[in-house]
């Protein structure tokens, strides 16, 4: 019998299970000695079970189209990636080192902007920035931390090493997913999870209400936290209802809660009003409150700035947060953790090049059919331009909008994102490309996840991982082989 | 409990036992045409359509009152927002929206129904399979209700449920026997000894009374023992006592009841009986007119209560 494994070939990419001689790498031996050992007609058995699995959790994200919103079926892929425990530890204290340094950094623009006057970062990045909210200067959120949950995006060059592609500050999303992913996994993959190698995920969401219940700002034995939501049409409703659910508090719409004179929050219960402590809320900044921003905003609720600034409600994230995840901002990432913790980064960046910049804008401009382009301040992976896939047409139009708004784009190298073995068709296993998003939280402590959510391009060759343009995902599994 | 989540909860039972409420009355309507005595008197299909208060808007849609209007009208219609689909649909919505307060199985069971429903939207409109269609529909309500008594934790939520349920059926209930004595009182004299016998154990029958009923009142049908059993039995699930106890019990256990509980009581204070078929005049129809009243005060004292919220009356 012809082993699974047996053809496998990632080319010049890093492969994070199989490495370039063909053979496993530590983490993942038991589980391709598993799968190789499997008939093909029982590995096609589980992934049916995987796909069922998914059904019957109910597990869906929503897609918008033309034609209306879809509710799909979360793509999974079941062959789980894996990363040694010990160089996760590496990892996740870079995050803790970027996380923290990028709270300094948030605390610091709204009040002196010591590292502006101090050159480290032009006032006028700040100053152009959208995600800047003038209103938000002088407030001071408890522990200094905007940014309580974090989700930055990981992928592997060539050689194996970590960089941070992203940080996503505002709303990110996805969590849900990688506990979800893990849950599936135990049910198709039950053998592998006999042994205690492969290190538990489960703690996030007691994280996450401990965190949340640390930025309480009355002293109260069952502060009240909710999940504010803009509603079941939103593309992550499952992961905020799931959230709620895991951590036993009321998911909420702007409509539930009011501003009374006090400058305190309420929701109406059935019991009358009841005071809201802390909210998580998966609302960008300026649907917040009407008061305060797009004043048709109807997801809000009137008044909650001033309940924020008041100090009477904490909201996670912060409002304004959201400015130090600009792509522009990201490059100067590394001279900020130098200036704020005196420390080098342990976790480095892509190679960027301002646009904003002459020099950097030239070079970009003149290469535009090799580099990515994204502009500062979009996410979901919508309105970049992939160089080596892209028309002539598609870098003409990006050459024009580069020109009249250099302030709003960024450019990177393609890089050689790191490959996994994906199941492709009945008993194929063939590499996709990759990368990870891991979440991070901080108030009063700070916490990594194990690992995080692994996302996959389906398509051969893709690079991009984004479930809103066809990717998928697979459980992430932190191995602890004992110094192996 | 969120108020928001309550109203929902309150309106998934309300309009869940619509759709049942609806294929029972197509379907008995449906037996009581055929069984009745040739010629006694005008009766018609669109004698549903008043029953239901869906006159003016089937008038807009339809020019012709006969039986595949009414039917398409009371099951499918879009612009009927009490049609048997309409309702599912709405049903289906707000179940969509709490699921986190209710049994897994819920939202499958409600999903399939609405399918089966939709799919099968043709069977109930001929009249061919229309029986076997209602019954279908029937037992996937129960089902629902069935899942919820076994599984559903006896909190708030399940309050609102019992709420929903017990005011929309006892609405049912007064509709029905208006409908019943206005056919009576279009009876010829001489007639109504014979008409009775069919209309008021089809309206039994339309109400799953008609064993009870018997077994109850141990004698036979007619309009006065029919409406009084309907009106003022205090243990068959669907009489206008049980239905307002239940209501009141429900709100009993919810926080600052006072006044919806005090609504209730009215409604008990005016279930009463009838002696003899011959009180079942006009002047019976505007009690029952009474009757809807008080149980539209009782769904507004629900609603501004529990779900309608004024700012500042602070806990």
């Amino acid at each position: 019998m012809d082993k699974l494994t047996q053809n496998y070939n990632s080319g010049v990419f890093f492969d994070e299970l199989i490495d370039a001689t063909g053979k496993a790498r530590a983490p993942a031996q038991q589980l391709l000695e598993y799968l190789d050992n499997l008939p093909t007609e029982e590995l096609e058995k589980r992934r049916i079970t995987a796909e069922a699995t998914v059904q019957e959790m109910g597990i869906s994200f929503t897609v918008y189209t033309e034609e209306g919103n879809i509710d799909r079926a979360w793509p999974f892929d079941i062959v789980p990636r894996t990363i040694a425990a010990k160089d996760w530890a590496i990892t996740a204290q870079g995050l803790k080192q970027r996380l923290t340094t990028l709270n300094r950094f948030i605390d610091d623009l709204y009040h002196d902007q010591r590292c502006i006057k101090d050159g480290i970062i032009p006032e006028h990045i700040i100053k152009d920035s959208k995600n800047f909210r003038p209103e938000c200067v002088g407030v001071s959120p408890k522990y200094g931390v905007w940014a309580h949950i974090c989700g930055t995006d990981l992928v592997r060059d060539e050689h194996g090493e970590f960089f941070v592609l992203e940080d996503n500050l505002r709303v990110p999303s996805g969590v849900s997913y990688m506990l979800e992913n893990r849950a599936i996994t135990k049910r198709v993959l039950p053998e592998l999870f006999e042994n205690d190698e492969i290190l538990p995920v489960g703690a996030y969401t007691s994280d996450l209400f401990d965190t949340l219940a640390a930025l309480s700002p009355r002293d109260i034995e069952r502060p009240e936290i909710v999940v504010l939501t803009p509603g079941i049409y939103n593309s992550a409703y499952f992961e905020h209802a799931f959230l709620a659910q895991q951590m036993g508090v009321e998911l909420v719409e702007g409509s539930d809660l009011f501003v009374d004179e006090d400058d305190c929050v309420y929701m109406k219960t059935i019991y009358g009003p009841e005071r809201v402590d802390v909210i998580y809320r998966r609302i960008d900044d300026l649907f917040l409150d009407p008061e305060a921003f797009h004043p048709d905003s109807v997801l809000g609720v009137a008044g909650l700035m001033r309940a924020w600034k008041a100090g009477n409600v904490a909201l996670a994230n912060a409002p304004g947060a959201g400015v130090a995840d600009d792509k522009v901002v990201y490059a100067y990432v590394p001279e900020l953790i130098r200036y704020y913790l005196n420390e080098e980064p342990i976790l480095k960046n892509v190679e960027t090049f301002l646009c904003d910049n002459e020099e950097d804008r030239e070079y970009v401009l003149a290469h535009l059919d090799e580099l990515v382009v994204k502009p500062a301040n979009e996410s979901g992976g919508y309105g970049m331009l992939v160089g080596p896939h892209s028309t002539k047409k598609e870098q003409q139009l990006f050459a024009e909008l580069i020109k009249a708004n250099p302030r709003n784009y960024i450019a990177q190298p393609t890089l050689k994102l790191s490959t996994a073995p994906t199941l492709i068709g009945k008993g194929s296993l063939e590499p996709r490309h990759l990368d990870l998003r891991p979440f991070i939280l901080q108030s009063k402590d700070t916490y990594v996840t194990t690992g995080g959510l692994t996302r996959v391009a389906m398509r051969k060759g893709s690079l991009v991982v984004n479930s809103s343009q066809g990717g998928g995902s697979k459980d992430t599994w932190i191995v602890d082989t004992k110094g192996a | 409990m969120l108020s928001r989540v309550a109203e929902r909860l309150y309106w998934s039972a309300r309009y869940l036992e619509r759709v049942e409420n609806t294929a029972r009355l197509v379907s008995v309507y449906d037996d009581l045409l055929y069984d009745l005595p040739q010629n006694v008197v005008e009766i018609s299909w669109y004698n549903l359509i008043e029953i239901n208060s869906g006159v003016e808007a089937f008038n807009h849609r339809y020019k012709v009152r006969d039986e595949r209007n009414v039917v398409k009208f009371l099951l499918s219609d879009d612009d009927n927002p009490s049609s048997l689909l309409s309702s599912l649909t709405l049903a289906r919505e707000n179940i969509r929206t709490t699921r986190d307060v209710l049994p897994n199985e819920m939202w499958e069971l409600v999903n399939e129904l609405d399918l089966y429903a939709k799919q099968n939207i043709k069977q109930g409109i001929n009249r061919s399979a229309r029986h076997a269609y209602l019954n279908t529909i029937i037992e996937g309500c129960q089902k629902i209700i069935g899942l919820l008594a076994a599984t559903m934790d006896r909190d708030a939520g399940w309050q609102f449920l019992i709420l929903g349920r017990y005011l929309e059926r006892v609405d049912m209930n007064t509709r029905i026997l208006d409908a019943a004595t206005s056919l009576m009182m279009q009876a010829q004299p001489g007639q109504d000894m014979e008409l009775g016998q069919v209309v008021w154990s089809k309206v039994l029958k339309s109400q799953s009374a008609y064993l009870s009923f018997r077994r109850t009142m141990r004698c036979s049908i007619r309009g006065a023992k029919a409406v009084t059993f309907l009106l003022n039995d205090p243990y068959f699930p669907r009489s206008q006592r049980y239905c307002a106890e239940q209501i009141k019990l429900a709100a009993a256990s919810l926080p600052r009841a006072g006044i919806v509980i005090a609504c209730a009581d009215k409604l008990l204070e005016h279930t009463r009986t009838v002696e003899h078929s011959s009180e079942l005049n006009t002047e019976f129809s505007n009690y029952l007119n009474d009757i809807q009243l008080d149980i539209i005060a009782l769904h507004h004292q629900i609603t501004e209560n529990w779900f309608n919220f004024q700012k500042g009356e602070a806990a």
